[in-house]
């Protein structure tokens, strides 16, 4: 294809592309909504609160309201949610050379899907953190699951050869399913609630919750940035890269690590919104290369506007009931998923 | 040259089990080194301890005079590269991209900037292995064997001072094969890269190994030059096949074939060659075969040693140009319908129907004989454009063919014998050399042909006192004596 081949040789290019659609994603999902906010009023409002340029005199200071403690507390989490899942999705289909691997693969949103079921089960609210039980809980859910998957990797093989972590996190992934679904049966009162709460969404999370996850972003994507190089190598098998000079076990554990820090902060904050992590790696692949170098930051921006839109979409498409995102998601991502897949095979039977 | 890699007392393998125990050697920089050894033998585990994968549990490694185990990663990687089967990719990257990683050892920092002399050494390392023209292709899109060109690329790009190779070429065409290793022994002769392969493949590691290592249950085996390890009982003893070494045509480095074992069918049709079979006429004498023969002569067509159905002494004139006699030769076979590479072909100007045809019947097998004669042109063989001034124009062809399955020692002792049984026909005819006026030996242009079915009874020895030599001496002689006769008696009545 010629346009892929031309776009791939200029970097920049991409990212532009990549920047753009996210900065557009954000205008829109501040814009649209019961009242429709135009992009210069939501530019003059930024430049307001952050630069201190002073308001116009046209612009109602409700607007301000609605686009400050409303509609950016709600673009933000979806757009850090997406890119966490992108991010932790792409790096890990490299790890794993595979590219079926998402960031639920490893189990780790099962674990903090349960910590916070059982929050929601037992009404919990621990002292000091209040509100936040739920989100800290279910992060704590899935580093001891990452933590547990690691360990009885290694325990059962000393290499932790790919094979034998997929396996390992697909098992804990069905144990831990099961004690939701046990959790779930057993639910009187707020089934609604549990159940919306794994559909997954972005409503309601306010400032704090950006707060919460946004050192867990940073981490995450600093952690895997300084593995792109690494991704690349790996790719081409463990034994290959450690030949070539990369240190195998401790890079794996550093990718699982940041991706599972990724994951389960995008869980905390969201519930399961699944198909990010595993179509928009691979749009981002399919339309700008392979290289994790680049992929890995593309990803970030990709994953962000789209939860921004797929947002978006939950919210409006049959105002004013809201849609959970993990439904947009999968209604489009599955399709997507379908669509590469054929066209890979096509291509292989050229 | 100073030692690259040597291995004292290695023993090792996965989790308690000693794949490999108590094993030594050592390699030369600018060796190249092939390991042998079947399935399972450990040759794969060897070689993932001696690239640091796999832990050593005794014993100790030695790496360009350092221990294996005090280099870090990448210290190892810019050292030593290896090169194995291509796997299929996940996913695909550029011919370019894949070389590029081959300098990841090198490069150093949080930003790893990419020097000058980086890009330098892989688009030489490219250059090196012809895979420029696709370096902006993806890599899936090549064939198998452009990939592994990559792939050398790759290792090359690390510059490293021991190259490991874990079956390489396995897969790939014949002409591949050449390519690599042809390739690598020009870097380790030329340039000092020592090479330590894995092969299945015994005579191409034959070829291009100067010493070889066979293992067996991870102990070593043999330990020596290709010469000395390729040989029949070792590599039965150690494979467990029947196989049967030969000399490389070219150069001193023994090749084996093996011997699949006879189906019933094959044991038990035995077909005799009788002299009936043979077919005479003015033109030529000709035997077709129903299975080939192996067949050791000096012939037109078809010398040396080689299986043929199709055996033809075929009538020229005397004034036959014999500047292209062979491609001649070979027109007039095909033209006649028989294939020349089944084909034995001689030639003699003598008549055909004078030849003599015998077949002597021994206790358990028999030898037939033809013998065609003229004894004219005992010399001047380099003047045959002269050849339509020589009245008396002639040659001796004589066909031996035996019922009965020789050792390579009968094949060369039955041309003795035979030959011996040429030149006492000689003495007994008297036939002199017109030039120096004594008794000949032969005429200049003789040739001969023994062929035998290898079926049948085993006859290791054709020297003049054994079954065979008794045959093939009396039968020799009588046939040729006769030929001579009709020959004179022809060219008496002339």
């Amino acid at each position: 294809m010629f346009t892929q081949r031309y776009l791939r040789s200029s970097n920049w290019f991409s990212y532009a592309i990549a920047f753009v659609m996210l900065v557009l994603s954000v205008f829109f999902g501040i814009s649209v909504g019961t009242v429709s906010i135009p992009f210069s009023t939501i530019g003059h409002i930024f430049l307001h609160q952050w630069f201190a340029v002073p308001l116009g005199a046209d612009i109602d200071p409700m607007l301000v309201n609605i686009v400050m403690d409303i509609r950016l507390p709600r673009v933000i989490p979806a757009g850090l949610v997406g890119a966490s899942l992108a991010l932790a999705g792409a790096a890990l289909q490299g790890l794993l050379k595979n590219p079926l691997a998402d960031p639920f693969t490893l189990g780790v949103s099962s674990g903090a899907s349960a910590g916070a079921v059982f929050v929601l089960f037992f009404g919990i609210s621990l002292p000091v953190i209040g509100k936040f039980t739920l989100p800290f809980l279910a992060i704590i859910g899935g580093f001891v699951t990452i933590f547990a998957v690691i360990l009885f990797a290694k325990w059962i093989d000393q290499m932790m050869k790919i094979e034998t972590i997929i396996l390992t996190g697909i098992i804990f992934s069905s144990f831990l399913g099961a004690f939701i679904s046990l959790m779930i049966a057993l639910t009187g009162e707020e089934l609604r609630q549990v159940i919306y709460w794994l559909l997954g969404g972005v409503s309601m999370r306010g400032w704090d919750y950006i707060y919460l996850m946004f050192p867990f972003f940073l981490i995450g994507v600093v952690l895997l940035m300084m593995n792109g190089t690494e991704l690349n190598i790996l790719s081409f098998g463990e034994e290959k890269a450690k030949h070539l000079g990369v240190e195998v076990l401790h890079r794996k554990m550093l990718i699982l690590s940041a991706a599972s820090v990724l994951t389960g902060s995008a869980v905390a904050v969201s519930g399961t919104i699944g198909f990010v992590g595993l179509v928009i790696p691979h749009l981002t692949r399919l339309a700008w290369g392979t290289d994790h170098r680049h992929l890995l930051p593309l990803s970030i921006f990709h994953g962000a506007a789209f939860l921004i839109v797929a947002d978006l979409a939950a919210r409006t498409i049959i105002s004013p009931t809201e849609l959970p995102i993990g439904v947009i998601t999968a209604m489009i991502g599955a399709p997507v998923f379908a669509m590469i897949l054929m066209r890979q095979r096509m291509k292989r039977y050229e | 040259m100073s030692s690259m890699l040597r291995v004292e007392q290695v023993s090792g393998g996965y989790e308690g089990k000693e794949v490999i125990q108590d094993v030594s050697f050592e390699v030369k920089q600018g060796e190249i080194f092939g390991i042998l050894g079947p399935n399972g033998s450990g040759k794969s585990t060897l070689l993932k301890m001696i690239s640091g994968v796999l832990p050593i549990e005794k014993g100790k490694i030695l790496f360009d005079g350092k221990p294996l185990d005090q280099y870090s990663t990448k210290e190892l990687a810019q050292k030593m590269a290896v090169l194995s089967q291509a796997h299929p990719q996940t996913f695909s990257y550029s011919v370019k991209e894949t070389v590029s990683i081959g300098r990841y050892p090198y490069q150093k920092g949080f930003f790893r900037s990419w020097t000058e002399q980086d890009e330098q050494t892989i688009v030489r390392a490219m250059m090196q292995t012809g895979v420029v023209p696709f370096s902006h292709k993806p890599l899936q899109s090549l064939s198998g064997g452009e990939q592994q060109r990559v792939y050398l690329s790759q290792a090359l790009a690390q510059e490293p001072k021991l190259l490991l190779l874990d079956e390489p070429t396995n897969h790939l065409d014949l002409s591949y094969q050449k390519e690599l290793f042809d390739f690598i022994k020009t870097e380790a002769h030329e340039k000092g890269l020592t090479v330590i392969s894995i092969f299945h493949d015994l005579n191409l590691a034959s070829l291009y190994c100067d010493r070889l290592m066979l293992i067996q249950n991870g102990k070593v085996q043999a330990l020596a030059s290709p010469l000395e390890v390729i040989r029949e009982e070792m590599i039965q003893s150690v494979y467990q096949v029947s196989v049967k070494t030969y000399p490389h045509p070219e150069l001193p480095r023994p090749q084996m074939i093996m011997l699949p074992s006879q189906s019933k069918k094959e044991k038990q049709s035995v077909s005799f060659i009788t002299k009936d079979m043979l077919q005479v006429d003015h033109e030529a004498i000709v035997l077709q075969t129903p299975y080939p023969l192996k067949a050791m002569s000096s012939a037109v067509i078809g010398a040396g040693v080689g299986w043929f159905t199709t055996f033809v002494n075929r009538h020229v004139p005397k004034s036959y140009d014999c500047r292209d006699s062979k491609r001649e030769m070979e027109q007039y076979l095909r033209a006649k319908g028989f294939s020349p590479s089944e084909t034995v072909g001689m030639m003699t100007a003598a008549q055909l129907t004078d030849g003599v045809i015998d077949e002597i019947e021994m206790e358990d097998f028999s030898v037939v004989i033809a013998v065609t004669a003229g004894v004219g042109n005992a010399v001047d063989i380099a003047k045959c454009e002269e050849h339509d001034f020589v009245l008396q124009s002639g040659t001796i062809n004589i066909w031996v063919f035996v019922n009965g399955s020789l050792t390579d020692e009968a094949f060369i002792q039955g041309i003795m014998t035979a030959t011996e049984a040429k030149v006492k026909a000689m003495q007994t005819m008297n036939v002199l050399d017109p030039f120096t006026k004594t008794v000949a030996t032969g005429t200049s242009t003789d040739s001969i042909l023994i062929a035998a079915t290898q079926r049948g009874t085993p006859l290791s020895y054709a020297g003049p006192i054994t079954p065979l030599g008794k045959a093939i001496g009396k039968g020799v002689y009588r046939c040729t004596v006769q030929a001579i006769e009709h020959y004179l008696k022809r060219a008496g009545q002339r």
